[in-house]
């Protein structure tokens, strides 16, 4: 208990006084969170609307691997996106390891199967209510996605959220590639996971505490923008 | 209100670091947690107008790292691991810097009577023949090693250990929180030791056995090996590092009033 | 572009080997409404999808006098139970104009005049999923005649609906007769056969068994199966 105390007071202590390299390293994790979200669901949303729409041979199998990979341990993830990134690797040319892009690309590739996966199972549902519809009206592919992306989006919200939430309290893989170095690429997890090592628990839980506020504004502003949103339109 | 949260999103996404001169240097856990990193870079930064990047790892990951060419130079404490990468012909040489030494921590009740030993093989040994608790790092690190090394000195295998040795395969930060909750016996380096904050009912039991100095080198990485790394700045870095600049800071660093490091870098 | 007359011949759909419609064998000319009649489960709806391109055609052919793709951009079909779009009632009206690239201000215009000729005129900015039946229906079916379809489908589309909502759809479907879109209907409701169609096609057990002017259908109808039909007995 005593340790929690001191890490609920710390992290009161960081808040009030905007202690520079939380403020740093906050704005950090969000900046590689968000990029990745926002790569994450232009690749996963999309991509769930085509397997609700479109039937071929492998569908299910698909499927069946999306609903797999969303268990992806994210050290695993890590370790493959270190070797392909590695001055060794194919991709070492790019020299993207120990940056924030590297930390994107891992991120996006833990959160993609999860998106998709919960986006899909909605917006099947919606297809299979808008079915005759749209095949009566002779809608091509794309304006399916479309209309389904666009009507299923406040469910979508809700995938995406889930992916965010996955991305933004993940350590395994951003420590690999990202290397977790001060000022360059430290966010709040690898540094709860550096000052739980130094057995500062209280600094640990501060940030742990700053992090959970985060993931609750985060969500909230997201829900927030979504219903003024929906209040302009109906 | 929109537009305020979509620029602040922006800027979020502008506040991209860029520097000076950048060079990667991978150091050992036990090193960056001695706190001397945040005396030294400063400072070379200052000198040098170099900003060195620290990626901490374990001692193996460490010299990985560096034979596949993704940092430019590296900072561990592990001899025949460091010869092996010179050998390889992953770094040119390897330069001596300084030392620090290791320590038995165990509860300060001592019941395997470790604070009576002579010598570190007979402070394990005593842990053994008392099979009281022990941690080990199990991470192939060069405290790992070192720990290995002592236990080949008593002749004891740790392979048949019973159930009082936990190989616990991680960093010396975990590895002490791990001993402080199993009140266990533990290798660490004095300065991981020192800048611990978890020590709980833990003391430092034994040290100043010679055969527990831990030396720590500086191997810039093939710049044959590999084009793209900053060989000059790594360079730079390791002149720097074996300067009377530097040997004051070394020397100069304590911990509550005690010295960590000696400076032994020869030119 | 013309698309009456229509040609079937030995149209057949069949789902996992069981024949849910056909052989049909049918000519249809290009004015007026046919109302398809038949007890549950005769295939008036697949006879209406089959028609229309939505079921799968397994066997024979259906020819318009265009191309399929012609067929197809100028037909509209409404279904028993209304679809509706996520989405406020104005843009449930212009999604059909907008998927053809009609502009937004245009589809937006006819939006709203097909909104007051079914009586939503105050609704526009409401959530469709929230109007009533009769209200989704009517939505549903001005929102097909808004791409003035040049044949519209309706399946069965006042069967769930009160009476006044009944009248108020008729009157559209008598409005579009007389500007001259094409027809075809199924119901259930004699009544509302008799007062809209000028052909019946009456079905049973997925064929065609009677092909005729309305009033000789009502009249003198040819066999003992929709005698028994009109006369409101079981058929089986």
């Amino acid at each position: 208990m005593g340790d929690l105390w001191a890490g609920l007071s710390e992290a009161f202590r960081l808040l009030v006084t905007l202690d520079s390299d939380l403020v740093e390293i906050t704005l950090r994790s969000l900046q590689v969170t968000l990029t990745a979200l926002a790569i994450g669901s232009a690749i996963a949303l999309p991509l769930a609307a085509f397997l609700a729409v479109r039937r071929f041979r492998w569908r299910r199998s698909v499927i069946a691997v999306l609903n797999a990979l969303m268990g992806l341990p994210p050290v695993v993830v890590g370790l493959a996106v270190y070797v392909l990134l590695s001055r060794s690797g194919p991709f070492g040319v790019l020299g993207l390891l120990f940056t924030p892009s590297a930390m994107i690309i891992a991120q996006v590739i833990i959160i993609v199967p999860l998106i998709a996966s919960v986006a899909h199972q909605s917006l099947r549902d919606l297809w299979s209510e808008y079915h005759d519809l749209l095949i009566s009206m002779n809608v091509t592919q794309s304006q399916k996605i479309r209309t389904l992306l666009w009507d299923a989006r406040r469910a979508l919200l809700t995938a995406s959220l889930a992916g965010f939430g996955r991305a933004i309290g993940e350590v395994g893989a951003i420590m690999i590639v990202g290397g977790n170095i001060e000022h360059a690429t430290r966010v709040l997890t690898t540094a709860i996971a550096l000052e739980t090592g130094r057995g500062d628990f209280a600094l640990a839980l501060g940030l742990g505490f700053v992090l959970i506020g985060l993931a609750i504004t985060v969500n909230l502003c997201i829900h927030w923008l979504g219903r003024t949103e929906q209040e302009g339109r109906w | 209100m929109k537009r305020i949260l979509l620029s602040s999103a922006l800027m979020v996404w502008a506040s991209v670091a860029s520097a000076q001169d950048v060079m990667r240097m991978a150091v050992t856990t036990s090193f960056h947690n001695s706190g001397l990193a945040e005396i030294l870079l400063p400072a070379a930064a200052e000198d040098l107008g170099l900003e060195v990047q620290l990626i901490v790892v374990g001692t193996g990951q460490a010299l990985k790292l560096g034979e596949a060419g993704d940092v430019d130079a590296i900072l561990v404490h592990s001899r025949k691991a460091e010869e092996a990468f010179v050998e390889g012909g992953f770094g040119p040489h390897r330069r001596e810097i300084m030392y620090n030494d290791f320590v038995v921590i165990g509860p300060a009740a001592d019941a395997a009577q470790v604070g009576a030993a002579k010598t570190a093989a007979e402070a394990l040994q005593a842990i053994a023949t008392a099979e009281a608790t022990f941690v080990s790092r199990g991470d192939d690190s060069g405290t790992h090693k070192k720990e290995l090394s002592l236990w080949r000195a008593t002749t004891l295998e740790p392979e048949q250990f019973g159930t009082w040795y936990n190989a616990t395969g991680s960093g010396m930060g975990a590895a002490l929180n791990t001993a402080a909750g199993m009140d266990a016996y533990i290798l660490s380096d004095r300065a991981s030791w020192l800048n611990f904050g978890n020590k709980g009912t833990l003391a430092l039991l034994f040290a100043g056995d010679p055969v527990l100095f831990n030396q720590y080198a500086y191997l810039p990485v093939s710049v044959e090996k590999h084009a793209h790394v900053k060989g000059e700045l790594a360079a730079k870095l390791e002149e720097w590092l074996t300067s009377p600049r530097a040997a004051e800071l070394i020397n100069g660093y304590t911990i509550n009033g005690e010295t960590l490091f000696t400076f032994n870098a020869t030119n | 572009m013309i698309l009456f007359p229509l040609t079937v011949r030995g149209a057949q759909t069949t789902r996992r080997g069981k024949v849910l419609v056909g052989p049909v064998d049918l000519d249809l000319a290009g004015v007026g409404a046919t109302v398809v009649m038949g007890p549950n489960g005769s295939g008036k709806t697949t006879l209406l999808r089959l028609l229309h391109g939505a079921a799968r055609l397994t066997h024979g052919r259906i020819d318009w006098a265009c191309t399929q793709a012609e067929a197809c951009s100028a037909q509209a079909f409404v279904f028993q139970r209304p679809v509706m779009l996520r989405r406020s009632v104005l843009e449930n009206l212009t999604y059909p104009l907008r998927l053809r690239g009609t502009s937004r201000s245009v589809a937006q215009f006819m939006a709203e005049d097909w909104a007051a000729r079914v009586g939503l005129d105050a609704m526009l900015d409401r959530p469709a999923t929230v109007l009533s039946g009769g209200e989704q229906q009517k939505l549903a079916l001005a929102r097909a005649m808004i791409i003035e379809p040049q044949l519209l489908f309706l399946d069965e589309p006042t069967a769930a609906l009160d009476g006044r909502a009944t009248r108020e759809v008729e009157a559209v479907l008598r409005a579009a007769l007389a500007s001259g879109t094409r027809l075809i209907l199924s119901t259930h409701d004699l009544g509302q056969a008799r007062r809209l169609a000028d052909e019946v096609l009456f079905l049973l057990h997925g064929q065609v068994l009677e092909h005729s002017a309305a009033r000789k259908f009502f009249e003198a109808p040819a066999t003992l199966q929709a005698r028994a039909f009109l006369r409101g007995d079981i058929v089986e």
